[in-house]
Order: C-alpha cells, then structure tokens, then sequence
C-alpha cells in the first residue's frame, strides 16, 4: 500500500497541453479540404427519392444544378404551390435553361466542357410533366449527361 | 546595463495558449458550413434531340419489353399489370432469355426495353422503374464479368474489358414520348 501512495505522490498532475492547437489544426486542416461552402439557397423544398444504381459524381465544377420542387412555405406567397424550377439562386422556367447552362460551359476550359454533367435534384413527389419538360429542354440545348440525384435505398421493394 | 536587465526579466515567448481557441473558433465555422453528402445519382445518356418522328422500324414483338408506368403509377409490362418489385428479375429473364422461350428476346444483342410514363406519374415512381431496369443491366454485366474475367463489373476494369461486356450485352433503353392524361399541379 504504501508503495502506491508514495508514487501517486510524486507524479506530476497537468497534463501537457501545447500539443493541442496541433491537434486542433489538423482537424480544421481537414475539414478545410472537405468543405463546399453553399452556393445557392434552396427556395424549393427537394427530397429526392431513394435507388440502388447510384454513380457518384466526382468533379463538382463540371455539374451543374437543377431544382424541381414546390416552393417552401416561406416563398409560396411569391411562387406559388405548384412545382418549379431553381436554377443557381433564382426560380426560374424551363425557357432560362439554355442561357443557365451556357453561364456555366464559358467559366470552364474547352477541353472539359464535353464533359459536364447536369444533375436533377427532384422532389419525389412532383409530377413527371415539368421533369419531362426539363429533360426535353436538356436535349435541345445538347446537354446530355444528366443524373438524377438519389440516395442509398437501404429495404427492399416491395 | 540596465537595458539587458530589462531583457532578461522580459518572457521571450509568445503566449501560445490562446492559439487553441483561435483554431476551434475556425474549426467551428468549417464544420458548420461543410456539407460532406457527396451527389450521387442516376446517370442517364439523353438521345440527341431530333425534330423528325423517330423512324418506327419494324421491330419483332418478342424483342420488345414494353413498360408503361400511367398517372396511378401503376405498372403496365408486356401488356398485363406488375409490381416494381419484380420489374428486375423479368426484364434480366427476359434480356438473356436462359430458356429459349420463343416469346423473350432472341439475345441479348435484339432486346429492347421501351419505357413509357406519363405526364402525372410521380417522379419517384419513375425512378424506381428506371432504377430497376438500369439494375437489371448492372446485374448482367457483373454476372457476365464474373463468369468471363472473375471479378465483378466496375469502372476499374479495363476499357477493352468493359466494351466486350457492353457490346454482347447492350443497354439499350428507350423513353418514348409521355402520354398526358393525369398531370396535375
């Protein structure tokens, strides 16, 4: 017993602190690298559906955004109920989607611009017309990739 | 004399100790402002548009798996109602036809598979469709990659690899023009 006592006695009790801005700055070093800072403000309310065949999209600035949703409770006074459009910030119709993705095709090099990627986040519960309406428009203005932003389905269908 | 003994007397080092709290206040506003959910997504290659009537090429009924999805979003394959559940198993049965059954496709290479919805279906009907049959394909590839090369079909395999694969066992799915009895808004 006294063995113990007589070495609980002499260590030092403070714990070193002055590796912990170092710990600090690694975590804020990382999170640095994964952070996207939000660009655009959802006006729209979009829960996209659930799939199992996903592909993840890997270059952010070849992928260009397309909301349909009916507008949130705070803007449909403005907007309305029924389902619309948001490109970048703004509500917009299927008429401003050629000049939407031209503003997007000139801030990249040529040689990327083949590659660009239109993903479709949609609310699950809209209605296929204006979806069909966007993808005819897609195909007129020649953008052809396009994904239809999913999440992981996890049960079985039924 | 005295300077140096001011020098002395003084602490050389800065204080370090705040140095933490600058870098949580940071580490904070990162991690408020990250949004790590990566997109993921369907991929889908739209058809070129074109503004003459697509050429109705005689095409063997056999051939053609016909899905059509109506406002109810309910499921119309090959004529007679069906569940989305079991869209995957018929259309990868009906792809390689494993049974020679004369009314399924005559190979891989002739099968057709025709989408159709309508303007009121719901969007998350439609996906899941599509997610089955474009699962349908995907689970081909990989049981057809299996049996050829031993590993399963992923972005990774070389490209002449991939193109074997694809070229026997094409994706070929077309979206026809949607009916519009049910759209409402």
């Amino acid at each position: 017993m006294a063995k113990f006592s007589k070495k609980r006695g002499k260590s030092s009790p403070a714990i070193s602190t002055a590796s912990l801005p170092d710990i600090i700055f690694m975590l804020l070093f990382f999170f640095m690298m994964v952070t996207v800072l939000r660009d655009s403000d959802l006006k729209l309310q979009v829960n996209t559906p659930e799939a199992t065949q996903l592909t993840k999209l890997d270059e952010k600035s070849l992928v260009n955004y397309i909301y349909i949703g009916r507008p949130t409770q705070q803007y449909q006074a403005v907007y309305g109920t029924s389902p619309r459009i948001q490109l970048g910030d703004k509500i917009s119709t299927v008429d401003d989607i050629p000049l939407f993705l031209e503003q997007h095709k000139v801030k990249l090099p040529e040689a990327k611009r083949s590659r660009i990627t239109s993903s479709l986040r949609v609310d699950g519960e809209v209605t296929m017309g204006i979806v069909q309406d966007v993808k005819t428009k897609l195909r007129k203005s020649n953008q052809l990739k396009i994904n239809y932003s999913a999440g992981q389905r996890t049960q079985a269908l039924d | 004399m005295a300077k140096t003994k001011t020098r002395d007397r003084m602490n050389n080092e800065i204080n370090a100790g705040s140095m933490a709290d600058i870098a949580f206040l940071l580490l904070i506003f990162f991690l408020v402002t990250t949004t790590i959910a990566e997109d993921k997504g369907i991929l889908v290659k739209l058809p070129p548009w074109s503004d003459e009537e697509p050429d109705i090429t005689k095409l063997k009924e056999r051939n053609v798996f016909s899905v059509l999805v109506n406002a109810q979003n309910q499921l119309l394959v090959r004529d007679e109602p069906a569940r989305i559940g079991e869209l995957r198993e018929r259309a990868k049965e009906f792809i390689m036809n494993p049974t020679r059954r004369p009314d399924l496709a005559e190979g891989p290479r002739n099968a057709i598979i025709s989408l159709k919805n309508d303007r009121g279906t719901d969007y998350e009907t439609y996906l899941a469709v599509y997610n089955e049959l474009k699962g349908a394909y995907d689970d081909l590839w990989n049981e057809e990659s299996l049996k050829r090369y031993g590993e399963p079909y992923s972005e990774e395999m070389p490209f002449a690899q991939r193109k074997a694969i694809r070229d026997d066992i094409p994706m070929v799915l077309s979206e026809a023009e949607p009916t519009n009895f049910g759209e409402e808004n």
